[in-house]
């Protein structure tokens, strides 16, 4: 599947040709017109199912930032289905700003599996998260928490479900500016860059392309892609995910993503305001619905949810992701960090609902809120806890109910 | 060019039963790796149906030019991923016609060690972590390094992702792949905390096959750079200053060490080893001075301490380990040049058959 993928993208690098710094690997040095080029490809993408049971297992996980990736394989001795018959690692937590150079050791322990679409064949994935060697989840280890979240009964009887929109932009390597964008300037104005096509409307679109098949070979729930307003900048949406898999599935396509703007030699950032002035940020829109809110009745259950979000904006907007306060100014179709608002078809507000659900009276929500570079297991289940765990008192909800004009 | 390709692609069997063999041998300065092919009738998986070969000694440091001829005698065998079919890589070491491994051939005193019955009765395992920098051709300045200037700190690239982060990947992936296609026994790969460096890991192997498969994965290391226009560099501190140097990390375990109660055997084995420190540093590799500072996660050379979970240390010893009371250790002194012959025969001899 991949040769074709990245003999494309290997075409695009050409015709930008040699005024790329050399210090870029060029998987271009596979560029040449010489026989050498082959074997090296060759290997890459060799099947080694003939030759050995052995799979190769690349263990990810989250580092010290709360935001980098890391990984490293492993070989395991035969093909797996599930994440309980692999077994648990370490890394050296020292170089990764999680654990202290005398006693380094972190442990990974495997929590989702995923097919490997860079070496193919039976190869995998394995989202891990990280704890101490007594058992301990580390203090970056997010999933841990969001897992008790979603494993006690009353949130699991609502079945809650995600569809996140994760939006990203690209940057030419070692400028740091945006792809498309001439170095020392800038392009004209948003407007002709939303879904648009064109050499001077949509730069990237074979990492986005190589992505969404990655993302679908890999079995990760993406259902969609498109290019932003700012050019440069793309999204692509995962969803609906039950509960804790919503961020196993983001974060497999983050990597996933990071792993082939790798290849492509450009540099992804999930900043949620990379360029500052009149450019759009990165966001992490984050659709919701619990079973009631999808069922007869649902919109009432929405508006009661809204109202208890209402009520805890600060503790959502502090999890919501670092930076946030550049992006969330009440402009770019977003609303200010300081305010709460809800609206049909708003996107200037904090919460927006699709006229299809006010019209059917149930379905789902859409808190636009998160930042780019949000932590979906801190955002999902949070969203889970304010909403399904969380009761206010009765004074604060009846005072929040009349500000946002809401009869519950 | 594509009519090149092919020909290097033809897939011989369909044609004739002969196969092609490239023997492999360690040169002069102990750690320049030399290869040449020659035709085989036919399929062969037994070393010692292979014919001894000989080579041009003055040529490789290894001989005068009025008596230049070396014999290569073939140790081990494995699948060639160059070539493929059943063309085969052939690991051999270097003896005088006379029949006497010449002074470069670190491999026939390390089988004499692994075959005394009592390190054989002992089952010893290895599992070497091989480091190693990739540079740009011409310049030598590593992968990705602007040529003229450094990247930004370390911090980033330990098993980091990313255009930014991790140079020179494919190169990695393709001899993990090639590795257990050949039938070495690659156990993980890793970005280091240097960018530009990357590590394999090897093991665990009994005996003397953890010297034979690591040469032979190190010399399809240097391959895969060659084709990929690369240099592969094992120099323990390729760049001075706040950069890791490159070593190579040996974990060892015997039958004993392995069993109920082995963690008393390791503290005994660690003990003998202290009171060797000087004689294995200097057969650790050269240059291993520049690298254990004592910074870095390397414990300084003139010292010898071990600890739990601990990079600092010069034997590390895991938490599972501790927790279980048996199991292995980690000699962390060895640099990335270093003879893997010499380093586990030598760990061997100290903790089984030498007597303080």
């Amino acid at each position: 599947m991949t040769s074709k993928l990245w003999n494309s993208l290997l075409l695009n690098q050409r015709k930008k040709g040699t005024s790329r710094s050399s210090a870029r690997f060029r998987v271009l040095a596979l560029q040449s017109e010489s026989s050498t080029v082959n074997r090296l490809k060759d290997l890459l993408n060799l099947d080694i199912t003939p030759y050995t049971d052995k799979i190769i297992a690349e263990y990810i996980w989250i580092g010290g930032s709360g935001i980098d990736l890391r990984s490293k394989s492993r070989t395991i001795s035969k093909p797996v289905k599930h994440p309980s018959e692999l077994p648990k690692w370490n890394y050296d937590g020292s170089s990764t700003g999680q654990a202290p150079g005398e006693d380094s050791e972190v442990i990974l322990y495997p929590q989702a599996i995923f097919k490997d679409p860079f070496r193919g064949g039976n190869n995998i994935l394995v989202i891990c998260d990280s704890y101490t060697p007594a058992g301990e989840p580390i203090p970056t280890n997010k999933r841990h928490g969001a897992a008790e979240i979603f494993s006690s009964q009353k949130v699991i009887n609502e079945v809650p479900w995600y569809g996140i929109e994760q939006e990203y932009t690209l940057l030419q390597t070692n400028v740091k500016w945006p792809l498309g964008w001439p170095v020392g300037g800038y392009p004209g104005p948003q407007g002709p860059y939303y879904c648009g096509a064109g050499a001077d409307k949509s730069f990237g679109r074979d990492i986005s392309d190589a992505h969404y098949k990655a993302c679908l070979y890999a079995g990760i729930n993406i259902s969609g892609t498109n290019g932003e307003v700012m050019p440069g900048q793309w999204e692509y949406q995962v969803g609906p995910s039950v509960g804790i898999e919503a961020g196993d599935h983001i974060w497999c396509s983050r990597y996933i993503l990071e792993r082939i703007t790798e290849q492509a030699g450009v540099v992804l950032s999930l900043d949620p305001k990379p360029i500052e002035g009149d450019w759009n940020g990165a966001g992490c829109h984050t659709n919701y619905s619990t079973k009631s809110m999808r069922e007869d009745g649902g919109f009432e259950v929405i508006k009661k949810a809204i109202l208890n979000l209402s009520l805890r904006h600060e503790e959502h907007i502090s999890a919501y992701g670092e930076g946030n306060e550049r992006r969330l100014t009440g402009k770019h179709e977003t609303a200010s960090i300081d305010t709460f608002s809800w609206g049909v078809a708003n996107r200037g507000c904090s919460i927006r609902v699709g006229r299809d659900t006010e019209k059917n009276g149930k379905g789902y929500l859409e808190d636009r809120r998160p930042a780019s570079n949000m932590d979906p297991y801190v955002v999902t289940s949070l969203l889970a806890e304010t909403t399904i765990l969380w009761e206010p008192t009765l004074e604060a909800e009846a005072l929040a109910a009349q500000k946002l004009s809401l009869k519950v | 060019m594509s009519l090149l390709a092919d020909l290097q692609n033809i897939n011989l069997s369909v044609s004739t039963e002969k196969i092609i063999a490239e023997y492999i041998w360690i040169g002069g300065s102990g750690n320049d790796l030399r290869s040449k092919a020659r035709t085989l009738s036919g399929p062969v998986t037994d070393p010692a149906k292979l014919p001894k070969w000989n080579y041009d000694g003055s040529s490789t440091g290894q001989a005068p030019g009025e008596d230049s001829e070396v014999i290569l005698y073939p140790q081990a065998i494995f699948k060639d991923p160059f070539r493929r079919g059943d063309n085969i890589l052939v690991m051999c070491d270097a003896y005088t016609p006379g029949g006497e491994p010449i002074p470069t051939n670190k491999r026939f005193n390390a089988a004499k060690i692994f075959s005394h019955p009592e390190v054989a009765a002992e089952v010893p395992w290895y599992g070497i972590e091989q480091e190693y920098t990739l540079l740009q051709k011409d310049v030598s300045w590593p992968l990705g390094w602007p040529v003229g200037g450094f990247p930004g700190p370390q911090g980033p690239y330990y098993c980091g992702i990313g255009a930014d982060k991790a140079f020179g990947r494919d190169i990695v992936d393709a001899h993990y792949k090639a590795c257990l296609y050949a039938g070495i026994n690659i156990s993980g790969i890793n970005g280091e905390v240097m960018p530009g460096q990357w590590e394999f890991q090897v093991g665990p192997a009994v005996g003397i096959s953890a010297g034979d498969e690591l040469w032979v994965a190190r010399y399809i290391l240097e391959r895969i750079t060659e084709i990929a226009g690369v240099v592969v560099s094992f120099d323990p501190k390729p760049i001075k200053g706040d950069w890791n140097g490159a070593g190579a990390h040996t974990n060892y375990s015997t039958k004993s060490m392995r069993n109920t109660g082995g963690y008393d055997v390791i503290k005994k084995a660690i003990e003998k080893l202290g009171l060797r420190h000087k004689e294995h540093i200097s057969a650790y590799g050269e240059g291993n001075e520049r690298r254990l500072t004592g910074r870095h996660e390397t414990a300084d050379i003139n010292t010898f301490c071990w600890g739990v979970a601990n990079r600092g240390a010069s034997i590390r010893v895991g938490r599972d380990t501790e927790k279980e009371g048996k199991g292995y250790f980690e000699d962390r002194r060895p640099a990335s040049n270093m003879d893997p012959y010499v380093v586990t025969s030598m760990i061997a001899e100290t903790t089984i058959l030498w007597k303080p």
